[in-house]
């Protein structure tokens, strides 16, 4: 049943240093709101348990994309819409344009933004296997300063993240050091437009010679969090991309995923989308990388 | 409880201003507080693009934007598409191709297609096919949608 309105409070302070301030003088009673694309539909559905929100969309401090020769740095409430228009993240990391491209329609990636799906922290999430095989930092601000953290290691479980309640994710950071590298994207949904995946898929890669040089895999809607796979891809590093490698890393996968039983699809069809995709991702990473 | 706030903002050119609950949606307010009641409601979850209004010149899902987002917004509703005297390009295609049935996806099409347009006055097939990706239709089968856009893009 649809929320009652009244209930709800959404607050519209100035200026950044306003909300630093309000988060930090009634900590954990307010919670950001930027595009509204997730708790909209919570609201609706009658779900919205949280009932007082802070309205960050309008912040300039939170928006816009800056680079430098070592990194590329974007405001938060970047929307998917700008992220996908970006020259340089068109040119050096297309698996955030195409996550970015593949979430929702177009009225969603006009208002979705890149912090809110990752503070949303849905395993589904499009753009997070894409940040984390890339990388990413990610900065919070509070009125204590602010602190930069790798972005893996921040989902410590199903929507549990390292934040504290006084603070806000401000900006997100990649390295530019994509040259060369395979990269290999890919959402498995029910359509291609609108839909929530079942398995999606980021890596990127280097050969060295006929030996795997580095990569980083990471998978969504297959556990808890979006997972790192780490100890896959230990199991691959060095070795030359054949059936015996490809069979090891296999297994090392299937014990870093935990795919379930859910309303979008079975713990089975994913286990195999995965490792198809596995799969799939070291064919082209030895022909291309 | 919270309590409800002034919001102003343009509507179809004209300056309005509302007493809502700040996280009141946009649709409901549009509807039932302006009686601008073009604007659809379908899944009132962001999935089916019947609800989309354009938000300083982007396309969104009016049943998820809170109206405290739209305070000083310009916002153009499928009562705004048209001019004075003649149909945009893009209904008068909808109506002379078929592209409408039972008329509850049509508002939101006729803004996607015309954002679409405004975009991009020559889109290939398939950017036509992504800038109506966000809304469904339960009657046409599509195709009629498609033409329709396809014949306003050769106008």
């Amino acid at each position: 049943m649809r929320a009652f309105i009244p209930d709800y409070q959404l607050t519209t302070p100035a200026s950044l240093t306003d909300v630093l301030a309000l988060l930090n003088n009634e900590p954990g009673v307010w919670k950001p709101f930027a595009g509204g694309t997730d708790l909209m539909v919570l609201l609706e559905a009658g779900k919205l348990e949280h009932r007082n929100y802070i309205n960050i969309w309008g912040l300039r401090e939170l928006r816009g994309i800056e680079a430098n020769d070592t990194h590329i740095t974007v405001g938060a409430l970047t929307t998917y819409t700008e992220v996908q228009a970006h020259p340089i993240l068109r040119r050096e990391f297309p698996m955030l344009c195409q996550a970015a491209s593949e979430t929702g329609g177009l009225a969603i990636q006009n208002r979705g933004t890149l912090g809110g799906n990752i503070i949303n922290a849905s395993p589904a999430a499009d753009s997070p296997p894409a940040l984390l095989a890339y990388d990413a930092e990610i900065e919070l601000v509070s009125t204590r300063g602010s602190r930069w953290l790798p972005y893996q290691g921040f989902h410590t479980g199903y929507k549990q993240m390292q934040i504290g309640p006084d603070e806000l994710l401000a900006r997100i950071r990649l390295p530019r050091n994509t040259a060369g590298v395979v990269h290999y994207y890919r959402k498995v949904g029910t359509r291609k437009a609108q839909a929530i995946s079942k398995v999606c898929f980021a890596a990127v890669g280097k050969m060295n010679g006929e030996q795997i040089d580095d990569m980083r895999i990471v998978i969504g809607s297959v556990a808890p969090i979006v997972v790192r796979c780490v100890k896959t891809e230990a199991a691959l590093r060095g070795q030359k991309p054949g059936d015996e490698t490809i069979r090891k890393a296999c297994v090392s996968f299937e014990q870093e995923i935990s795919p379930i039983d859910d309303i979008r699809s079975t713990a089975k069809y994913r286990l195999q989308v995965a490792k198809n995709l596995l799969v799939d991702f070291l064919t082209k990473l030895s022909q291309n990388g | 409880m919270s309590t409800t706030q002034v919001i102003e903002f343009t509507v179809n050119g004209q300056a309005r201003s509302v007493e809502v609950f700040p996280m009141a949606r946009l649709l409901d307010v549009l509807r039932e507080q302006l009686q601008l009641t073009g604007t659809k409601e379908g899944c009132g979850e962001g999935e089916c693009g019947a609800c989309t209004v354009s938000i300083d010149g982007h396309i969104v899902n009016s049943c998820l934007v809170p109206a405290a987002q739209v305070n000083g917004a310009e916002i153009t509703t499928i009562e705004g598409v048209a001019g004075a005297d003649d149909l945009h390009a893009v209904q008068q295609a909808f109506i002379d191709h078929g592209g409408a049935q039972c008329g509850i996806c049509t508002p939101g099409m006729v803004l996607a297609a015309v954002d679409l347009l405004k975009r991009n006055p020559e889109p290939t097939e398939n950017d036509i096919r992504t800038g109506l990706a966000g809304n469904l239709c339960r009657c046409t089968g599509y195709m009629k949608i498609f033409e329709s856009v396809v014949r306003a893009c050769q106008k």
